[in-house]
């Protein structure tokens, strides 16, 4: 007897409210509420990351896809944070 | 009597899975087209963190020369686009393949493969036109990929105000704001024309089923990617 695992898929609309929320907040974040400019900056990053990762997840299914698939979009982001790390690092030196 | 529990899995349309990856063949190679679009991206955007910690001056500040309240517009309308793109995509997983129908009970009607992607296809041309409204009205008040135009209301601006608006820098800014949204919406024009390719060729003859739709799948792919990339684009260029 075998019982395939089954997905059941997402509230899209839930995802949707989601990310119509957090980018109200980073455009209040950016412009309206008094925080430090660091702070800003690394707050402001965290949710665009969040929001990324929401649609990768949820709307591209990488949630429920198996893992050899999630490998190939997951191996360039070190690729990709070591090529922005050399170039600033070059920058710096 | 052997029992065997036949659950449909969802989020897996029924094709044959190539070898080792066990997706199909289109899906594989859209995905690894993403992950070289990925470092497409890294490479603009690095290039564009470099240029902008590095620079002499200061930056201008957000807000100061763009219109940040239109481009918030134009993020809520892709990711509207993002929305109706995957609920094309459910719509026709369930053999929905009509434009709208009643549903007893309701009072709105339930949409079909042909009507979320017509929506999808319509936000990401709206998309599109307001970026181009928008680099229309920068250029006009004189923001151009090599800074401030001699003589325009920008270039007064930036001299009554130079640190405001990075008056030091404004041809790395130009140049990089330009080259990163230009790269952006030329993607999204891209993805409008294949789904209209689509829209005409194959899901008005209805030829996609519950059984085949790699297609819609294989377009969703990329269109949540470009949707994807604006929003970290949305955030470093006009928030930061």
């Amino acid at each position: 007897m075998t019982t395939p695992t089954t997905h059941v898929r997402p509230n899209y609309m839930l995802i949707w409210l989601y990310l119509f929320v957090m980018t109200i907040a980073e455009v209040l974040l950016a412009f309206e509420l008094p925080v430090a400019r660091n702070l800003k900056l690394i707050l402001l990053l965290i949710l665009a990351i969040w929001k990324a990762m929401l649609v990768a997840l949820f709307f591209m299914h990488l949630k429920f896809e198996r893992w050899r698939l999630r490998l190939i979009f997951i191996v360039p982001l070190p690729l990709a944070a070591i090529l922005v790390t050399t170039v600033i690092m070059e920058k710096v030196w | 009597m052997t029992h065997a529990t036949q659950a449909l899995d969802q989020m897996r349309p029924p094709y044959p899975a190539e070898p080792g990856s066990g997706v199909y063949s289109n899906k594989l190679g859209m995905w690894v087209f993403l992950a070289s679009d990925v470092m497409f991206f890294t490479a603009l955007i690095g290039s564009y963190i470099v240029l902008r910690f590095g620079a002499p001056g200061e930056w201008a500040r957000p807000g100061a020369v763009l219109n940040v309240p239109l481009t918030g517009l134009n993020t809520f309308l892709l990711i509207c686009s993002s929305v109706s793109m995957v609920k094309a995509y459910a719509a026709i997983a369930d053999g929905k393949k009509y434009f709208l129908r009643k549903v007893p009970g309701k009072r709105l009607q339930d949409g079909g493969l042909k009507f979320w992607l017509l929506i999808t296809i319509i936000c990401g041309a709206g998309f599109v036109s307001v970026q181009v409204v928008e680099y229309i009205k920068l250029v006009g008040h004189g923001f151009t990929p090599a800074g401030y135009r001699e003589g325009s209301l920008l270039a007064e601006h930036a001299a009554a105000d130079p640190i405001k608006y990075g008056l030091t820098v404004a041809g790395l800014y130009g140049s990089s704001f330009f080259t990163m949204t230009g790269f952006h919406g030329f993607h999204v024009t891209c993805g409008v024309i294949s789904m209209l390719y689509l829209y005409f060729t194959k899901v008005l003859p209805e030829k996609y089923s519950p059984q085949d739709y790699r297609g819609i799948e294989v377009i969703g792919l990329y269109w949540h990617f470009v949707d994807l990339v604006w929003i970290i684009l949305f955030t470093i260029v006009y928030l930061i």
